[in-house]
């Protein structure tokens, strides 16, 4: 039993604003993220629900709100995919779990710029309620899709929710911006200067690797967005033109706008939104690395191949944005040169897998929740990413693009993958989060119900793309052979309140361990980085005055032949590890 | 555990190949010269990606097979086993892509024919209008702001003061002769839209601003549905219209009685 020390009791005689608004420890910050992004995650699943819904039963009346209109439903496809893309797969893995980890897996004790860390979160805050508020002013949230491409996002013109609704969202999502840049200025800089002695860059975990890399693509990519969004407000308000071209004729009234290019912003947009996706995919193939050399009681095989990897997704992720845009009237060479860059990423994406695979291979691995998310996040990745080739060739993607075939891809490589990385972070380190552990047979039953849900719902998804289903129609009945689908439409939306319905487990789960779970040892996986050298929960001053000393790489398991400790801890003596290459 | 999850990625697997196999919706039949490619480049994909996707569960599934061992292999890598398989995966994806390159050279770069038909197709909320430039062969100037009267018959904003635009023919429907190589010039009058015709396997977005040329060449007689793919507001979902491919003969029957109806 570990006497609690006097920077912890000054903690907790501190005032509710000092601990939880005031405050610029980072672990607060990560949990703090991590309940926002749960409260953006339930959102988003609630509209996704309504929209399955909507598509299957469209004269249903849901409680509150009534028979869901076009109107009703473009809002809900548009705040979906931003608060899963913007407040749950960009903020959970990075400025969740990341700002609670990074800094003690590198062995300090607080995150550079602890202030800016703090400021960071309370802008994300304000970022979410403002979008949450779209849903209630005239002509209700934005309607243009998350990808808001103008002229339909710049005139109000042009539908209900593209008045005060679409000012919402750029405010919002530049709010946004900055919050991610804030936090990201301290992720870098915390990799660079705070790791402990003797924690060199090839002995960090590939999560650090994986925080450290989206760090640098937030602060490319954010600002670009950001610059993007204020020239759109501008088109909105301050009477500039760079997304509208002149002539345009919307309900029968002249614009008055001219000089335009509509597509400057999907150039911009996307070359953010590509970034993007690896923001949200690297820092769940970071964690999916990490749990699987630790669940197979195994070094990660293949560390180097795996930095390797993700500093070439980082790099050739920011020269592949063209490929969103195959058949929007650019330059068809541009469709070669994006067609073949799009083809290169493929590559480390591939190693990540074999490597993952191998990793797995001969392992004594241990069957626990944590592993099996991994395990599905495999699955996912290898099944979503394998349409990836198929649509990087533009003669291919045209048919596909902007049908149910993309949404098909991109939610089971994106959301469905990240979120399972999520899951396993979650069950993985709630007991350094919470101090206790959560219960694994609740945690099983979700896996099962969530693997083979994300599959029902997303691989049927991929016939009503070959077969020509467009994406973002609020009702089947407007074109014919798209009516001709609706059994299939149904089966999916079954599957998604299936799904939806097994999330229940989860939260059930989280909240009764967060009050009720067992307490949880310093290291009840038997992990050798370093935030397990700390008591659970991590106490507020982390590592205190002591800085930990690093004298082996973070993938030491299985290595001594031992069964009852089979792992090195990466600041253990030097002397303990004589038959393993640590030095 | 290990047998469950095994057995689960084995279902999965055949569930998800099953589904392929099956093909309860798939393409639907081909009307167009690149059909055909596009097709069989598809198939192309179906078998290496979907060999690639049945390969990569096998190898999930056996290596989550192992019995518990006492201790896991130590190994931390191989650098033999890294190049080999990223050469490997070099390999497969890039042949993959150049194969797919001379399909998007026949499908986008400019093709000539004599014989083609010019066709304008614009895209406005929630309606698409094809354009035919009449006997003279030349389009009358528009502007949509100053002439677009869509309950007066010029939804396109005709200017009335273009000799050129006198025998043009507007129409809500696209009639195109079999055979014929149809040039598209392709715009929007007010937002994004998507000109979408799956029996052509044809996509090109319409964009305010620009006039993108295109085109396809239709092998079959038929009518075949156009859908909007690019979200344009609330009407989005019912911005239909159709393709009616018919005879050379027909065509030039039709294309005679709106000349005449419009010039009179």
């Amino acid at each position: 039993m570990q006497m609690p020390s006097p920077n912890s009791i000054l903690h907790e005689q501190a005032g509710f604003l000092r601990r939880h608004v005031f405050n610029t420890d980072h672990k607060v910050i990560g949990r703090q993220y991590f309940f926002l992004s749960l409260a953006a995650v339930l959102v988003g699943a609630w509209l996704s629900l309504l929209m399955r819904i909507h598509l299957v039963w469209p004269k249903a009346a849901i409680p509150f709100l009534g028979e869901i209109k076009p109107e009703n439903y473009l809002a809900q496809l548009t705040m979906h995919g931003t608060l899963m893309v913007f407040f749950v797969l960009s903020t959970v893995p990075q400025a969740g779990f990341g700002t609670f980890f990074l800094p003690l897996q590198l062995g300090a004790s607080k995150m550079a710029f602890p202030r800016l860390t703090a400021a960071g979160f309370w802008t994300a805050l304000v970022s979410f309620l403002v979008l949450i508020a779209a849903f209630f002013v005239p002509g209700g949230a934005a309607g243009a899709g998350w990808t808001q491409y103008p002229p339909l996002s710049a005139l109000a013109s042009a539908g209900p929710g593209e008045g005060l609704g679409t000012d919402l969202w750029l405010v919002s999502i530049g709010l946004f911006c900055l919050a991610s840049l804030m936090s990201a200025v301290g992720f870098v800089a915390t990799t660079v200067r705070y790791r402990a002695p003797g924690m060199t860059w090839m002995r960090m975990p590939l999560t650090c690797w994986a925080w450290f890399v989206t760090s640098i693509l937030i602060l490319l990519a954010f600002s670009i967005l950001l610059v993007a969004l204020a020239m759109l407000m501008m088109d909105r308000h301050a009477g500039t033109s760079f997304f509208v071209p002149g002539g345009l004729l919307v309900s029968g009234k002249a614009v008055e706008h001219s000089g335009g290019s509509a597509l400057l912003w999907q150039h911009l947009f996307w070359f953010f939104g590509h970034p993007e996706v690896y923001i949200a995919i690297l820092p769940a193939m970071g964690v999916t690395s990490h749990l699987l050399s630790v669940f197979a009681r195994k070094p990660v095989f293949g560390y180097k191949a795996m930095v390797g990897a993700t500093l070439a997704i980082g790099a050739l992720g920011f020269m592949v944005w063209g490929h969103h845009m195959f058949a929007s009237g650019m330059n068809p060479y541009a469709g070669f040169a994006f067609s073949s860059l799009t083809t290169a990423i493929a590559v480390p994406s591939a190693i990540k897998t074999f490597n993952w695979v191998a990793t797995l291979y001969g392992g004594r691995i241990c069957y626990a929740t944590p592993l099996l998310f991994s395990a599905g996040f495999v699955s996912l990745f290898i099944t979503g990413g394998l349409t990836g080739p198929l649509l990087a060739q533009p003669a291919l993607d045209v048919y596909l693009h902007d049908t149910y075939f993309v949404v098909a891809h991109f939610h089971l490589i994106m959301a469905m993958a990240s979120l399972f990385a999520i899951f396993s972070a979650t069950y993985f380190w709630f007991p350094k989060m919470f101090g206790r552990m959560m219960n694994e047979r609740l945690g099983r039953l979700h896996f099962w119900i969530t693997l083979l849900g994300a599959y029902a719902t997303f691989m049927p998804m991929h016939l009503l793309g070959i077969a020509g289903h467009p994406r973002r129609y609020s009702d089947l009945t407007g074109v014919q052979y798209v009516s001709a689908m609706a059994p299939l439409q149904r089966f999916i939306t079954l599957a998604a309140i299936v799904t939806i319905a097994g999330q229940v487990i989860f939260l059930v789960n989280l909240f009764w361990s967060m009050r009720r779970g067992p307490g949880a040892d310093a290291n009840p996986w038997q992990c050798s980085t370093l935030e397990w050298t700390l008591p659970s929960p991590a106490p507020a001053e982390g590592f205190g005055g002591r800085q930990p000393l690093v004298h082996h790489g973070p993938y030491e398991y299985g290595l001594l032949g031992a069964v009852e400790k089979d792992f090195v801890m990466q600041d253990a003596p030097a002397t303990w590890s004589d038959n393993g290459p640590s030095e | 555990m290990s047998a469950a999850l095994r057995v689960t990625l084995l279902l999965v697997l055949i569930g998800c190949v099953y589904l392929f196999l099956a093909q309860p919706y798939w393409f639907p039949a081909g009307a167009s010269a690149q059909s055909s490619l596009f097709d069989h480049q598809f198939w192309i994909a179906l078998w290496v990606l979907g060999g690639m996707f049945v390969a990569g569960h096998l190898v999930l599934a056996f290596v989550l097979s192992k019995k518990p061992r006492a201790a896991a292999i130590a190994s931390r890598g191989s650098w033999q086993l890294e190049v080999t398989w990223t050469l490997a995966i070099v390999a497969i994806f890039f042949w993959f892509n150049i194969s797919g390159e001379r399909l998007w050279s026949s499908m986008m770069l400019h093709q000539q024919q004599a014989g083609e038909i010019q066709i304008e197709v614009t895209g406005a909320q929630f309606q698409w209008y094809f354009r035919y430039p009449g006997p003279d062969g030349v389009f009358g100037r528009t502007d949509a702001q100053k002439f677009a009267k869509a309950d007066e018959g010029n939804p396109l904003g005709l200017d009335p003061s273009d000799p050129a635009g006198r025998d043009d023919v507007v129409t809500t429907a696209m009639i195109v002769p079999v055979g014929h190589l149809v040039q598209m010039r392709l715009r929007a009058q007010d937002v994004v839209h998507s000109l979408y015709i799956p029996a052509m396997r044809f996509k090109q977005d319409t964009v305010p601003g620009m006039a993108i040329l295109s085109h396809f060449t239709p092998t079959k007689t038929g009518v075949y549905e156009i859908a909007c793919a690019e979200l344009c507001g609330i009407g989005h979902y019912r911005m239909r219209a159709v393709v009616r491919v018919v005879s050379e003969e027909e065509f030039a029957r039709w294309l005679k009685a709106q000349v005449k109806n419009t010039s009179e």
